[in-house]
């Protein structure tokens, strides 16, 4: 140690203190928090992709569903309309379908309001870029956010082509009215966004909006038999934004038949 | 060698600047504070508008480090002597700009404490993955070098092979740097102004002209204030590289818009529209790109006659609008325009927020701070080691020296250097430093 320059010294110092905090990161396991197992509910059966149908015919009102949904999934209300959150809403049909050019469906529809959520697209652009797969797909199809998780960089919301997202510009917590114990809370920094009421499908129910509308219906759009692909098969249908390459799995019925709306 | 920018030579000028800086950075640091305490609703961004001034100024930056390759490039593989000299400055140069790059990713992330996720979980598939990997290894890389290379030179030596092969390995991850946060945009489906392939190939030719005109104003700044000389062929060769790459990006430019144009593909037009023209009668951002134009023509005008290029004042003013206008298109407009048009066909506004304002003259701040260090450092080992780098040095020992030699008294008491053959070269350089030590 006596020829050791102080540089030298500052250098073998910083060295092994480098290498202490490596050989820290090494022994971090990635166990879950808590260490609890997750069983699925065996009244679920099998679902190959949840997919979505919307008969806008048969929804009365989307503030209404927007309201439920919101209230149980502990949403916050923000009155500027930059900062937003929000997993499910009232969007006018020309501002969801700019593509679909066809002068009957816009002259009916154009103004008609429509439900704007997650279209829990097959290959989601948002989870391809999300940097630490705090947003990702479960094996049955539905994009999922790990608010925990997640960092804050907006870099799927710069990625969905459906403004699905939202990122907590505020502190939501000071925008609940009236918070669900049953459902967490978020902190500000985050994003956040429509989870397919993905803990109440895995207890055999059905999502929120698809309980509260008859007009919203859900299911398995990989089983031919199910009423969804039925109604697909047997109805005139659009997705949004099909040119993107992520294949939504929210299906619009539009019709220009008489009576029909 | 770092205590070098504190004590030699530091007149009160360069204090006064250091504590502006400071005090800059402190204001930054405190709407910093300000802006996590109250959340990000004090930038411009939004829901449709996610990305903003900050994500801007990280390409902007992240091109101004790759740009600094220019110097090295030709030094390293073609042995351009000329930029013997200033490889130092064009590695330092990049620090800088790579710590600001960094630092406008910390300040535009919702929860920078949780930001090592990245690393913790790591998602080959996400472009930003891959620019956490390319950026600090940049980083290490013109560290290590650049240091390398002037402490060598404060010894009198030559620096060791080593420093070369990491230098030469710095040029391609330069190159990397940019390709990765291009991609981190032209792989996005539904933002046509994003979405296009000339993408990397415009960002790394915007930089190229960005960098050189950066380091010639670098130069140029030294030379007023220290007497610093980068020497004239250096100087004229970085405006060359720097207008021949911009007119390249120029093309591309040009490139788009005809593409738009003339394809007739109204996505593709929205966002120039848009920025250039007005769009719906939302207008902001036209009389910034009539001043981005202006920049242009001042650029191509000024920069591609060999005889304005070459011309002092000349040369200044079109390395000061290139700079500007690249600042303005990558940095200010390239991000808000791409993705001011949101999914449901509405032009949403960007206003930028006072605090937002403040943050970027904070990193701007540590950028500039941490550049002064490094040039300073630069400046001084220059002065005592590289004898045709300060042309008015007034040289004492020098004329004592030649005096005594013409006067036939001169006798060297300096201890010989061990005869090694390899050491020859080098030896006149390695007995002044061992004078000094």
């Amino acid at each position: 140690m006596e020829n050791m320059s102080r540089r030298k010294f500052l250098k073998l110092g910083a060295l092994s203190a480098g290498l202490v905090t490596l050989a820290g990161c090494a022994t971090i396991q990635k166990t879950p928090i808590g260490g609890g197992t997750f069983e699925k509910s065996s009244s679920e059966e099998k679902v190959g992709k949840w997919g979505m149908f919307i008969d806008m015919s048969k929804v009365d009102d989307i503030d209404a569903i927007a309201e439920v949904c919101h209230h149980e999934h502990n949403v916050p209300t923000i009155p500027d309309k930059r900062h937003e959150v929000k997993w499910i809403w009232a969007e006018p049909f020309q501002a969801l379908f700019k593509e679909i050019t066809h002068e009957g469906i816009q002259e009916k529809y154009a103004d008609v309001p429509f439900v704007a959520t997650c279209n829990h697209c097959r290959k989601p652009v948002c989870v391809k870029v999300c940097p630490t797969q705090a947003t990702f797909q479960s094996e049955n199809g539905i994009t999922l956010q790990d608010m925990h998780r997640c960092i804050g960089c907006r870099n799927c919301m710069a990625a969905c082509p459906y403004g699905s997202r939202s990122f907590n510009f505020v502190e939501p917590r000071d925008y609940i009215e009236e918070v669900n114990p049953e459902y967490p809370t978020r902190m500000k920094g985050v994003v956040e966004k429509c989870d397919f009421c993905y803990d109440r499908l895995s207890k055999g129910q059905m999502p929120l909006c698809a309980e509260k509308s008859e007009g919203i219906t859900v299911g398995d759009l990989d089983n031919e038999s199910s009423e969804i692909s039925k109604l697909i098969r047997e109805n005139m249908t659009i997705v949004r934004g099909e040119s993107y390459g992520t294949e939504p799995s929210c299906y619009y019925k539009v019709s220009l038949l008489e009576g029909e709306a | 060698m770092i205590e070098k920018t504190f004590v030699k030579r530091s007149g009160p000028k360069y204090w006064a600047w250091m504590i502006l800086l400071i005090a800059l950075i402190a204001v930054g640091f405190a709407a910093y504070i300000y802006q996590m305490t109250v959340g990000f609703q004090v930038t411009g961004m939004s829901r449709d508008i996610s990305w903003g001034l900050y994500i801007g100024h990280l390409t902007f930056f992240v091109g101004v480090a790759a740009g600094g390759v220019m110097i090295v490039l030709p030094y390293y593989f073609h042995d351009a002597k000329a930029y013997g000299r200033i490889t130092v400055i064009g590695e330092f140069l990049a620090i800088a700009a790579i710590i600001m790059a960094l630092l406008f990713v910390v300040v535009d992330v919702g929860v920078p404490t949780k930001i090592f996720n990245v690393w913790l979980y790591w998602t080959p598939k996400s472009m930003l993955c891959w620019d956490s990997l390319v950026l600090p290894t940049y980083l290490v890389l013109n560290i290590v070098v650049g240091y390398q290379v002037l402490q060598a030179e404060n010894k009198g030596l030559h620096y060791k092979k080593w420093v070369k092969v990491l230098a030469m390995i710095s040029v391609p991850v330069a190159f990397s740097i940019h390709i990765v946060t291009a991609f981190l945009y032209s792989g996005l489906p539904s933002r046509h102004y994003f979405l296009t392939a000339v993408l990397p190939a415009k960002f790394l030719a915007s930089a190229f002209a960005t960098g050189p005109a950066l380091i010639i104003l670098i130069c140029l700044l030294l030379k007023k204030l220290t007497g610093f000389d980068a020497g004239e062929k250096a100087i004229k060769m970085l405006a060359t590289t720097a207008i021949y790459a911009y007119i390249a990006t120029m093309i591309m430019m040009a490139g788009e818009f005809f593409t738009a144009y003339y394809s007739g593909v109204e996505s593709h037009q929205i966002a120039l529209t848009y920025l250039f023209a007005g769009y719906h009668g939302h207008n902001e951002f036209v009389p910034l790109m009539m001043f981005f134009i202006v920049c242009v023509v001042a650029t191509l005008v000024l920069l591609i006659p060999t005889k304005l290029r070459y011309n002092k004042a000349t040369m200044i003013v079109g390395c000061i609008a290139l700079f500007l206008s690249m600042y303005i298109e990558k940095g200010l407009t390239f991000v808000i325009g791409g993705l001011s048009e949101n999914p449901f066909g509405e032009i949403v506004d960007y206003i930028p927020g006072k605090i937002e304002l403040l943050v970027i003259v904070g990193v701007f701040a540590i950028g500039l701070f941490i550049l002064s260090l490094l040039l300073k450092m630069v400046t001084v080992v220059k002065y005592d080691n590289d004898e045709g780098a300060f042309p008015n040095k007034p040289d004492r020992t020098r004329l004592a020296y030649r005096l005594n030699e013409e006067a036939g008294t001169y006798v060297d008491t300096r201890p010989k250097p061990e005869p090694e053959a390899e050491e020859e070269a080098e030896g006149e350089a390695a007995e002044t430093a061992e004078t000094q030590a």
